[in-house]
């Protein structure tokens, strides 16, 4: 039996194979428990040294990193651009060498360039994970979508998913696209002409420009944040507006031919992109989306640290039980 | 691997025997089954369990909880061998504070996956005592543990393999021993 695994670093999931995505949520699914038990801590990871480093503002998923970290016993360091030597205008490989000068093994980057996470990898040593890139990927958090996905269906295959709002900017939007069509979803994207990307069939979706033609079609909808920044920037009219065309409100979900399962990578914009009635009703599994990211980036980091193959050839046979 | 080199040191029927007097051995060991747990190693070990569970409830009349419990995560080797493609599952049903749990095992060889065992156990409470229950110990110990019931033992060379085969997993059951398997 041959076993993918995911090599040195974790960019995206553009360049992972079906096999490769399925490994990371097979892996992950054992990982759920560990965070129910009352010591919520397993050793997997005794010694290794990760840097969190983050250029930009997070808390989900710097937290959701550090959990992971923390609960398979890593040490963990977490740096800020803000008040580092970043602020004092050094650059991301000589912050990325000074670390790695103190003896560190992964490093997980959010960087506001897409491309950032690639580039740091091709030159330094440590395992690095894409915690997002600018526009570009954000592999984790597509990840627990579609882990939270396949909880609720029993798989992926075959299931219609829109993904709906600002999809010009965003990561998350990307990542998903690719991970859930490797895996045999069918993938819709839904938002205002203003931010969507030309071209975006090319990466084999629908495209729909109504939101009640987006719900008549789906069985999944992916609601993103949109950010407020983008009104300011003229994208859209004004809040008020894009709530009356886009936002997700109980009224259009209950015209619906089937039961929509309802996920948002947070933070909500509550009666901007969906109703509250929605968040928070029983086809809502966002908060389960924040409980699978800590498991998904477990098994993320766990694979990574063991992906030694060579290591793994000359040590085969010792110390292992018979059966193996 | 030609089929030439696999031997079958007990077939059904061997293990089957085992089996009987290791589940009377494990009643006897934790004196009665009112606080007895039983604890099967992922993956085979928690076949042999259930089993053994099954021959006690008959034979006792008493239903002894059953724990799966899969140690990769507690594993020494993680550097140098990679990772286990699939971690599985672990389920503690009861409390095992001031239990007697029974960790129940198919091979017993260098002992590091008991090590593990015990690691993780302590993770999940404080039983009273802890035993070990092995179908078959093949010797070869690396570390200072000894299994307290032993169903089978087997005379291999370190270089050798030894599998227990289920018939949950495998179809039969059967001890074989594979020259030269174990590189």
């Amino acid at each position: 039996m041959t076993v993918p695994t995911l090599g040195k670093d974790l960019l995206g999931l553009e360049p992972l194979t079906k096999e490769q995505i399925q490994l990371i949520l097979d892996t992950a699914e054992p990982f759920k428990e560990v965070s129910e038990r009352t010591i919520k801590k397993v050793p997997a990871l005794r010694g290794k040294t990760i840097v969190n480093l983050f250029f930009e503002p997070s808390t989900r998923t710097r937290i959701s990193f550090e959990f992971a970290e923390k609960r398979l016993s890593a040490d963990t360091v977490n740096v800020a651009a803000a008040g580092s030597a970043v602020e004092k205008g050094e650059n991301l490989v000589d912050t990325a060498r000074n670390l790695e000068a103190m003896r560190i093994d992964m490093v997980v980057m959010r960087h506001p360039s897409s491309g950032a996470a690639k580039f740091l990898a091709e030159r330094i040593r440590s395992n690095v994970i894409n915690g997002g890139d600018g526009t570009h990927e954000h592999p984790t958090q597509a990840l627990l979508d579609m882990l939270t996905i396949r909880d609720k269906f029993g798989k992926l295959d075959g299931l219609k998913v829109c993904i709906c709002g600002d999809i010009t900017h965003s990561r998350v939007a990307r990542s998903n696209i690719w991970g859930l069509r490797k895996l045999g979803a069918e993938v819709a994207v839904c938002g205002p002409q203003s931010l969507m990307p030309g071209g975006i069939e090319g990466l084999g979706v629908t495209v729909f420009r109504r939101i009640e033609e987006a719900i008549e079609w789906a069985d999944v909808l992916n609601i993103l944040r949109l950010q407020l920044e983008r009104m300011k920037a003229g994208y859209i009219p004004s809040l008020r507006e894009y709530y009356r065309v886009f936002g997700v409100t109980l009224e259009r979900l209950e015209k619906a031919p089937r039961d929509l399962l309802i996920l948002h990578p947070g933070p909500m914009n509550r009666g901007v992109e969906i109703d509250s009635r929605v968040a928070d009703g029983p086809h809502s599994v966002i908060l389960e989306q924040v409980t699978n990211g800590v498991a998904v980036r477990m098994a993320v980091l766990y694979l990574l640290a063991g992906g030694r193959p060579e290591l793994a050839e000359a040590a085969k046979g010792s110390g292992r039980e018979g059966e193996e | 691997m030609t089929p030439a080199e696999r031997k079958i040191l007990h077939d059904d029927s061997g293990v089957g025997e085992a089996l009987e007097r290791m589940s009377r051995e494990i009643v006897q060991f934790a004196g009665g089954t009112d606080h007895l747990v039983l604890v099967g190693i992922q993956r085979r070990g928690s076949d042999l369990a259930e089993r053994l569970c099954r021959m006690i409830a008959e034979a006792e009349g008493a239903t002894v909880p059953l724990g799966v419990m899969d140690i990769t995560l507690y594993r020494d080797d993680l550097q140098t061998i990679g990772p286990r493609p699939v971690v599985g599952e672990t389920r503690l049903p009861v409390d095992l504070d001031d239990r007697w749990v029974m960790i129940v095992d198919d091979v017993l060889f260098t002992g590091r996956t008991i090590r593990a065992a015990l690691d993780q156990l302590a993770d999940f409470g404080r039983p009273a005592r802890i035993g070990l229950c092995v179908l078959v110990d093949r010797g070869g110990r690396e570390l200072p543990i000894q299994a307290d019931i032993v169903g089978l033992k087997v005379d291999a060379q370190s270089s050798d393999r030894v599998d227990v085969l289920v018939t949950e997993l495998d179809g039969r059951d059967a001890v074989e021993l594979v020259h030269g398997g174990n590189t």
